[in-house]
């Protein structure tokens, strides 16, 4: 391209947090108290998960081509689901976003060294890995085959697997959990640079900021109760065995007080990311910034008061289930402000189709679906027809792997040339997402109709009728597979081969794309003092982009 | 942000305080108090809680922030405690638990 | 991750990193508060579902040696908020003696638990499969006054009576029992290492007015478990005493 304003040879900063040496080699990473050190290390860790929860899952749907189940005996079956759930939500889908984009964003991007506690980040993710140990240990030693919600009585007395060392895995990354979240918050609030304000900081720093409330309000909540369950089976206890006078139902309940706010873990992160994105990619100041960093916290809090829809065909009282129900709607209106502010910073924005943005539009439509048949689940009487149903698994994977994934893949794709300093091949990436996207639709679509239909979940069997749409759920798991290894393997091939990206190649604002790719260890040169507005691509020279001019030459070039 | 020192007379005027209540929560135990008897139980364990906040933990001379991590604590766990109980007590109240039959599985 | 004097490197004054800790403090004290909410939920449900068991369990305590240890852990949260302020106002000897104090109350607490908890264990009152409400009324021990063990024996079987199956949900005050105090023994022995660690500190003459966010934040966490134990002790001892 010939008008492009970067300079055409764009070269590595020779300091950087990557080259840096402290200590020698190995030992350089593994003590390391560097926040991107530590972010890549967990990046790493959670592709293990990611990988072991992605063959569990491919392993499911094989099984499921035929009505008669073609691939395990069903005990096998229960295991491989539950395994698949465990690995993917507290190991994989938790961790991702937060651990990782935000362990190496967030001191990034209110200008500080390094976050509030860089010992305690080491350490949590040490016990992160002490927690996934465990679970292992579980899933080689005779699995876990209770369902990842660890329904008691069935994990506390009747489960012939290992539930012992799953739940004694799950209770340790609490931990992590908890001290990622009070690290964010620590450092959100006293670690900021001069000028940057609450109303100036990153919507994906609000957004984790709502993320660390739900860890550490949620999170000690579950702890405790798997604690409970685990006590409860080691020592033959009864505080939720019926049969010595105890409560399931008291189970689910202390489980969903954490375990329904922590699908905002997963998902708050994500539209983070997609915050971040979408106004970069119109070139225009997000729609409503106070709107959207409000939002994050309502759905933070409101989170926190609709547990109980998980539990309304359990015997729990109709008032509060109708209570429930009604206070689960409330959730739509902030996750809707989201969507609109997202959808009008789009309206007349000069939007370029860059491989993070493909994403990031992606989210939203899988994000739309998930989020309104959400809606359907939080009525009362729908849900007493759809429950259990493949409707849910629809549902919730929509949410997670349509949303949270995307948007995790979606920010890997956006601050890649920051954490590398390289870029990736663009037309390629394109690809991807949309084979991503088109395999996810294929995938999970035909399971909203077979839940409506009545297929429940967790069974190893069905119906004759149901085999096409479940081959062509089958058939859509393979393509998003390859969604997945697709990125994976220009990712990797990019931090040798990739283009030099410079410290700001999409052109972006926020603070963290004022410094080199890759950073220093101490992030900036001088500590950076703020006297922008977030997101104002007006007013700022420095970006190279005069005012009101069309985007400019893709970063990438043509290639 | 200069800090605030807590002299040793109020320290000591607390522990008194605590010392007192204490003596209380006993005494009021073997009251018959009917169903009052819990309520005057944790209403004298909050009072004492609220003044170790205050004073030994220096909530009273906090910055704001501190203190409203207090609350929202207090918050959350009257979120759990209300919602949850709020399920318990509008169940119908013929309903009893089944009687004990043990199972082990080992 | 380097540091100048007390200051790290990230930081940019010693005001900063001390409100960075304490506020580190604050927030981790929210996760525990809903952590024993987990528990103090459990407990609130069982004990409306079972009183009869859990006012007889509640009276097997013993109210002396559960009172005795409640004014032994206010006296060791005085010794700390004093050991605070001795940093504060720069008394060196002070802080040693007492963070040692506090030391020596802490460690006289656990030691009294133990005690409890062996007469719970010669009782058979340890849920499992040798647990009986019955046994210990009919098996005197040494130094039981027997006066008290008839009306002991009274009690358990009236409450036989009125719920014949006293033995499993008696279990259930008992898991809770062992489980809450356990729980919270445990947060005292870990204010035990870091009491220790601070002694350490102390004979170096570390803490100064300039610079004591350790003790500060110590003193927070130990004052937490002192509140947990105001509530625990009404919820566990005081149940039925009236009757």
């Amino acid at each position: 391209m010939s008008n492009t304003p970067l300079t055409p040879d764009l070269e590595l900063p020779d300091e950087h947090y990557l080259n840096a040496t402290y200590g020698s080699g190995i030992r350089s990473w593994l003590l390391t108290t560097d926040h991107k050190r530590i972010a890549l290390l967990y990046l790493a860790s959670v592709t293990v998960f990611f990988f072991i929860g992605g063959v569990l899952a491919t392993m499911i749907r094989i099984h499921l081509l035929t009505p008669g189940g073609a691939l395990v005996t069903p005990e096998t079956y229960n295991k491989l689901f539950t395994m698949h759930g465990v690995a993917m939500i507290f190991f994989f889908l938790i961790p991702s976003i937060p651990a990782v984009f935000g362990n190496f964003l967030i001191p990034l991007m209110i200008g500080a060294k390094d976050l509030a506690f860089p010992k305690i980040n080491l350490l949590s993710w040490y016990i992160y890995l002490i927690g996934g140990g465990f679970v292992l240990y579980s899933f080689s030693t005779g699995g876990l085959d209770t369902g990842w919600t660890f329904y008691t009585p069935l994990s506390s007395v009747y489960s012939n697997s290992a539930v012992t060392p799953a739940v004694i895995g799950i209770f340790i990354n609490g931990f992590s959990s908890i001290l990622t979240g009070l690290n964010f918050i620590v450092t959100i609030h006293t670690m900021r640079a001069p000028g940057m304000t609450w109303f100036r900081l990153p919507l994906f720093a609000w957004a984790h900021y709502a993320t660390s409330l739900v860890m550490i309000l949620g999170t000690p909540v579950v702890a405790i109760t798997l604690l409970l369950a685990g006590l409860e089976r080691m020592f033959h206890l009864g505080f939720f065995n019926p049969a010595l006078g105890g409560d399931p139902i008291l189970f689910q309940h202390l489980f969903w007080f954490y375990s329904h706010p922590a699908v905002y873990i997963m998902i708050l992160p994500a539209m983070g990311v997609v915050s971040e994105i979408i106004p970069t990619f119109a070139r225009k100041p997000i729609f409503g910034y106070s709107f959207i960093a409000g939002s994050s916290i309502a759905i933070a809090v409101i989170g926190f008061l609709v547990w109980a829809h998980h539990m309304f065909v359990t015997g729990e009282s109709t008032y509060a289930a109708l209570t429930f129900s009604f206070l689960s709607y409330l959730v739509a209106i902030p996750s809707a402000v989201k969507v609109f502010n997202w959808t009008s910073t789009l309206y007349k924005g000069s939007i370029s189709w860059d491989p993070p943005m493909v994403y990031a539009l992606g989210f939203i439509g899988l994000f739309v679906i998930g989020g309104l048949t959400g809606l359907f689940l939080a009525c009362l009487g729908l849900d007493i027809h759809i429950h259990d149903t493949y409707f849910v698994v629809a549902h919730f994977h929509y949410i997670m792997v349509g949303g949270a994934v995307m948007g995790y893949v979606g920010g890997l794709h956006f601050w890649w040339p920051k954490i590398t300093g390289r870029l990736y091949p663009k037309s390629l990436s394109q690809f991807a997402a949309i084979i991503l996207f088109v395999g996810f639709n294929l995938t999970f679509f035909p399971q909203f109709i077979l839940g409506y239909l009545g297929m429940p979940r967790r069974y190893h069997t069905y119906p004759p009728e149901f085999q096409v749409l479940n081959v062509l759920s089958t058939a859509g798991a393979s393509i998003l597979a390859l969604g997945y290894l697709l990125p994976m393997s220009y990712l990797i091939w990019s931090m040798r081969y990739g283009k030099v990206a410079g410290p700001n190649p999409w052109p972006a604002t926020g603070l963290e794309w004022k410094t080199d790719s890759p950073p220093l260890t101490e992030n900036f040169h001088v500590t950076p003092e703020v006297t922008w507005e977030p997101y104002d691509f007006q007013n700022r020279p420095d970006l190279g982009l005069a005012a009101g001019a069309r985007p400019l030459a893709p970063a990438h070039g043509d290639d | 942000m200069s800090e605030h020192i807590v002299s040793p007379k109020v320290y000591i005027v607390i522990f008194a305080s605590l010392m007192l209540g204490t003596g209380l929560t006993v005494w009021a135990a073997f009251q018959n108090f009917h169903q009052y008897n819990i309520v005057i139980a944790l209403g004298i364990a909050t009072i004492k809680a609220t003044l170790v906040v205050l004073y030994f933990m220096h909530a009273r001379y906090s910055p704001g922030r501190t203190q409203l991590v207090i609350v929202c604590s207090i918050f959350w766990l009257a979120i759990m405690l209300a919602l949850t109980l709020a399920d318990y007590d509008t169940r119908p109240h013929d309903i009893t638990l089944a009687a004990p039959q043990v199972f082990y599985c080992v | 991750m380097h540091r100048t004097g007390d200051l790290y490197g990230h930081f940019q004054t010693l005001e900063q990193q001390k409100e960075t800790a304490t506020l580190g403090m604050w927030i981790f004290l929210v996760t525990e508060v809903l952590f024993f909410g987990g528990l103090f939920l459990t407990y609130t449900i069982n004990r409306s579902a079972f009183s009869t068991a859990f006012g007889i369990g509640s009276n097997t305590l013993d109210i002396t040696l559960g009172a005795g240890n409640t004014v032994v852990l206010i006296m060791s949260s005085l010794t700390m908020a004093m050991a605070v302020w001795s940093a504060q106002v720069g008394k060196k000897k002070l802080v040693s003696i007492f963070l040692i104090a506090t030391l020596g109350l802490g460690t006289v607490f656990l030691g009294v638990k133990a005690v409890e908890y062996k007469q719970k264990f010669d009782h058979h009152l340890i849920p499992g499969h040798g647990f009986d409400m019955k046994y210990h009324p009919a098996h005197p021990m040494a130094r039981d006054d027997l006066k008290e063990l008839a009306l002991e024996k009274k009690e358990v079987d009236e409450a036989f009576a009125v719920d014949p199956d006293i033995n499993f949900h008696g279990q259930l005050y008992f898991s809770l029992y062992f489980g809450m105090t356990g729980l919270h023994a445990l947060h005292m022995i870990v204010g035990v290492g870091l009491l220790i660690w601070l002694i350490t500190g102390s004979f170096a003459g570390r803490f100064t007015p300039q610079y004591n966010t350790p003790v500060e934040i110590v003193g927070l966490y130990w004052h937490f478990v002192d509140i947990v134990w105001i509530y625990l002790f009404p919820l566990l001892y005081l149940i039925d005493r009236h009757r």
